[in-house]
């Protein structure tokens, strides 16, 4: 289980309610598939951290979940999944 | 693998054909499978949504003050962080002990602070655990993975409209260097409503 997805900050997901929010459904699909990834590789959440902030900082005025993505191609790639 | 996933009702954008794209390079590697991502979307929508409680709890676990105020009244402090609304009212807050663990049902249909906890698990509402939890709350506790050693008394708190129950969980051992934030991500929901440790 990842327990350590951050709560507050730009790398945390955003929430409504303390419940995470996804406006659209790709936006729960690269969660998901990024939540899988990390539980397959046995990482936790700061395996996944650096890419997420080095997104946020190259494109600051991207949602969260577009930033997240990106991060997640990054991610992908660095493990040689693909 | 066929073609279902493929169909397109509408324009995607470039970032969900992305994503769309990556699930299915991912799939067809046998690296992950859609089950699992609809398993982990699925468990953090509903499982882990109650992030304000968490909130309420580390704080009363880093500063004792709050800690008395939230367990003389549960509502106002819970105010103080901001929370609070229809259904987040009289707000109780009992304290696990080493002596005592504190279990909370609603036995008349499924009260629940949702501005702290979110949305109630479905077990939640389910009968077996209205019923059980007031007959036998040692054994439906052992079921759902929390066992209690016999020398813990078992409390088990009754929520109305007129009073919401919500847990003080005990704060971890080792958990000293922590700070307040990193807390919160160790408050789970079912530890604020007494089905876990």
């Amino acid at each position: 289980m990842i327990g350590d997805i951050a709560t507050t900050g730009p790398t945390a997901p955003p929430r409504r309610n303390g419940e995470l929010v996804f406006d659209a459904p790709w936006e729960g699909r690269a969660f998901g598939l990024t939540v899988a990834l990390l539980e397959r590789e046995g990482l936790g959440w700061d395996a996944f951290r650096p890419h997420l902030v080095r997104a946020i900082e190259a494109d600051p005025d991207h949602t969260y979940y577009e930033q997240l993505a990106v991060a997640l191609d990054a991610f992908v790639a660095e493990r040689g999944l693909l | 693998m066929s073609d279902d996933h493929h169909h397109h009702p509408r324009t995607q954008s470039p970032i969900e054909q992305r994503v769309h794209a990556l699930e299915e390079l991912l799939v067809d590697k046998g690296i992950v499978t859609h089950e699992m991502i609809d398993e982990f979307v699925a468990r953090y929508e509903d499982d882990i949504g109650p992030l304000n409680g968490a909130r309420v709890v580390a704080r009363a676990w880093t500063d004792p003050d709050y800690r008395d105020r939230l367990l003389a009244d549960g509502t106002a402090a819970i105010a103080e962080l901001g929370y609070g609304g229809p259904e987040g009212d009289h707000m109780i807050v009992v304290e696990n002990t080493d002596e005592v663990h504190n279990l909370v049902v609603c036995t008349l249909c499924s009260c629940y602070p949702w501005p702290v906890l979110g949305l109630p698990p479905d077990w939640y509402k389910s009968a077996p655990y209205r019923s059980r939890a007031v007959r036998e709350p040692r054994a439906l506790l052992a079921e759902m993975g929390c066992d209690l050693p016999d020398e813990v008394e078992v409390r088990v708190w009754d929520s109305s409209a007129e009073a919401r129950y919500l847990v003080l969980p005990q704060r971890p051992a080792g958990t000293d260097a922590l700070g307040e934030d990193e807390l919160v991500a160790l408050v789970t929901r079912d530890a604020m409503i007494g089905v876990a440790r």
